[in-house]
């Protein structure tokens, strides 16, 4: 298969990770985040810790859109399909993230009219098909997804659909990024940047990073090689004392970032004054709504929406495992209570996040006691 | 004689428990075993098997909801003869008799219950089977998605095999038919939801040609078999696993997948070893056997695709592992909720 196969070269791979192992001096620590849950599950579905030596740790990042997003939220959303009768479309990642009441797909069991979608648009056209029924999407994300929202927003405008409207989650990647490197406990060194948000953003934006924290940052594809590479221009940075921000994901990423999506974004989108991310707390302008322009469009305004703010369980540590401070089998639910099956805390959920990659793809205690 | 221990407390039924995953299995385990607990009930294999006089027959029942209807190589008529014979099969039975149970849903046009009724003659002759009989209902309009059908076979085991998760021991082989993945991607497909096409068909066969052969060039080597259908590869070989208490350690590169069922994952995020087959088996072989075998599976027409994927290791038990060609190793757990439903 064209640009999957050459990527995942075992020969190319085994010279790329000899070359890590070269370039890793013995004696020292690195810690390196992946921002990105997609290479949080890269990393586990490939193995590729195993490549590494063992100075290398890498840190899990806050880059999965699912995990981040607080449970009143979800709770919100299901609360239209549950008491106001809407159609509630979701992208398939949203499908078993807990509410306080159960995730989208127990109340779908229960009879709630929640529909997995592949794309903003199939919701749309889910409301072109249902003229007397309600539909909203439940948008989350980042850039990477934002555009496809926007141009959603943009063609039920031009089409007239009165009966579709966005519950609008998505956030920005940057504002993380910060609060990450201003958090006291933070002990990062260096950073594999998102792949999928900088073919929107471009790499610009995270100039911020080498500049003003010293902090080399690659922004990565995400195949073994992909990774690999990454980390070899992360250590080449540090071997020389550079910081900079590199692309080593060139093939697909723009340095200057896709400006029609951006646009259309900037056209449909306005900055919140802050946001409540899962785990980290509240971050001022992180998160995008709806502008006035949509402003029939915006689900939060059509159904005068709660705002619940529901608090996490109290056991659950998934915030100290999303600034990297635990490792996820450290939490105290993890593999007990919290399993991608019946997930307490969202890290659980999503493929992307931390501890599912960690559960499924990783050797665990009982296993690796054994081993 | 203690009271069954039901232990399945999930709160209500969710498409999951249908997916034969992780969920699929409580189920079976927490509450139809321990209720249905009998002198007759055995380890939990595709089919049971029963002595009857001086007979030893294997006995299954199979249920399928799939939607659509039809699909590039097969439809459900095609699909309840392949996967109840399959069953019998892998359990080291030559199919011999079914029973075919149709529910029907009022206003399903009867060209399309004939083209099924005939989907299922079809199939059945060409597994060597007779419908030896059945039963039909009807159900109002909406309530079965045009028609559902169970089905009941009946199998004569054949001697020379003894499978059972017990005889796996360290060092077995273990062999698959063929590429993964092909059905369930097909249905995913067919669905139209996705707006991807590509050139893929489910592989809905049945397998008893394959076996048959294979049991005469390796019957005393041959230790456990199973149909990989929902759950996939991966969920039959965690249950292998588990049932066992052994590891298996699958060499990746070796797993047939074809290019669209790559492809297709590839986008979506499913693993192809979660997807279901119709037409393929996996067999753990003794390792002195494996050879034998696994070039007497390549010998029949439609067997060409047979590997051996990976073996049976004593650690780290009850775990199903994948070695990268660069020498990653990541675990491969059974199948969690259910990405796609209603696949058969």
């Amino acid at each position: 298969m064209r640009y999957v196969d050459e990527f995942r070269d075992p020969k190319l791979i085994r010279q790329a990770a000899e070359e890590i192992g070269r370039l890793a001096e013995p004696g020292r620590t690195y810690r390196i985040m992946e921002v990105c849950g997609g290479h949080t599950h890269a990393i586990y579905r490939f193995a590729l810790q195993d490549l590494l030596p063992p100075n290398i740790e890498l840190i899990h990042g806050p880059g999965c859109p699912v995990c981040v997003l607080p449970m009143g939220r979800v709770d919100d959303g299901l609360s239209l399909a549950r008491d106001r009768g809407v159609i509630l479309t979701a992208f398939g990642d949203m499908m078993r993230v807990p509410g306080r009441t159960g995730s989208p797909l127990e109340h779908k069991a229960r009879g709630s009219d929640v529909r997995m979608v592949y794309s903003p648009l199939d919701a749309l056209k889910v409301a072109v098909d249902n003229p007397d029924r309600e539909v909203v999407f439940f948008a989350i994300g980042f850039e990477t997804t934002a555009p496809s929202t926007a141009l959603t927003l943009r063609r039920a405008r031009q089409l007239g659909v009165r009966n579709f409207s966005v519950f609008c989650n998505h956030v920005t990647i940057v504002p993380a990024i910060r609060a990450i490197l201003d958090s006291p406990d933070m002990r990062v060194e260096a950073f594999i940047g998102p792949g999928h948000v900088s073919t929107v953003i471009g790499c610009r934006p995270y100039e911020f990073i080498a500049r003003d924290y010293g902090k080399p940052l690659v922004t990565s594809g995400f195949e073994p090689l992909d990774v690999l590479q990454s980390i070899v221009m992360i250590l080449r940075q540090l071997k020389d004392g550079r910081a900079e921000v590199e692309n080593q994901y060139a093939r697909v990423v723009p340095w200057e970032g896709n400006r029609p999506a951006l646009k259309a974004m900037a056209e449909t989108f306005e900055l919140r004054p802050y946001f409540e991310w899962r785990g980290l707390g509240f971050i001022s302008q992180s998160a995008l709504r709806i502008r006035d322009a949509y402003a029939e469009w915006d689900a939060e305004r059509r159904f005068s929406m709660p705002g619940v703010r529901v608090t996490d369980p109290k056991a659950a540590q998934c915030g100290e495992v999303l600034k990297g401070a635990l490792r996820p089998h450290q939490c105290k639910l993890f593999g007990t209570e919290c399993t991608p099956e019946r997930p307490v805390g969202a890290l659980m959920v999503s493929s992307e996040g931390a501890c599912a990659a960690y559960f499924n793809y990783a050797l665990r205690k009982t296993a690796a006691a054994s081993a | 004689m203690t009271a069954p221990t039901v232990r399945f407390r999930d709160a209500q039924i969710e498409m999951a428990h249908g997916a034969g995953g992780k969920a699929s299995r409580r189920l079976v385990e927490g509450l139809l075993a321990p209720l249905f607990g009998g002198p007759l009930l055995g380890p939990l294999g595709d089919a049971a098997l029963l002595e009857v006089g001086s007979a030893r027959v294997a006995l299954t029942a199979d249920s399928f909801v799939v939607r659509p209807l039809r699909f590039p190589g097969g439809s459900i008529g095609e699909l309840a003869v392949n996967g109840t014979v399959n069953d019998l099969a892998v359990s080291g039975a030559k199919p011999i008799a079914l029973l075919v149970t149709l529910i029907l849903e009022a206003g399903l046009s009867a060209e399309v219950l004939e083209v099924e009724i005939r989907a299922i003659a079809a199939a059945a002759r060409r597994a060597g089977v007779t419908v030896v009989g059945g039963d039909t209902k009807v159900v109002e309009h909406g309530k079965a998605d045009g028609m559902y059908i169970t089905t009941a076979g009946l199998g004569v085991v054949d001697g020379r095999v003894q499978c059972s998760p017990a005889s796996v021991r360290p060092g077995d082989q273990i062999l698959l038919s063929g590429p993964i993945g092909d059905h369930g991607i097909t249905i995913l497909l067919a669905r139209g939801d996705l707006d991807l096409e590509a050139d893929l068909s489910s592989d809905t066969r049945p397998v008893y040609p394959l076996i048959e052969r294979l049991i005469d060039a390796a019957a005393p080597g041959v230790r456990w078999m199973r149909d990989p259908t929902r759950g996939g590869v991966a969920s039959a070989l965690n249950e292998l696993a588990a049932d066992a208490r052994v590891g298996v350690v699958l060499f990746e590169e070796k797993i047939p997948v074809r290019d669209p069922v790559r492809g297709a994952c590839e986008l979506l995020g499913l693993e192809p070893m979660h997807i279901a087959n119709e037409g393929q088996f996996l067999a753990v072989l003794a390792p002195e056997f494996a050879e034998a075998g696994l070039a007497a599976v390549r010998a029949v027409p439609g067997g060409e695709g047979a590997v051996i994927i990976g073996e049976v290791r004593a650690e780290p038990a009850r775990t199903v592992l994948a070695e990268s060609a660069y020498g990653g190793r990541r675990v491969v757990d059974m199948l969690v909720g259910d990405p796609l439903p209603r696949i058969c």
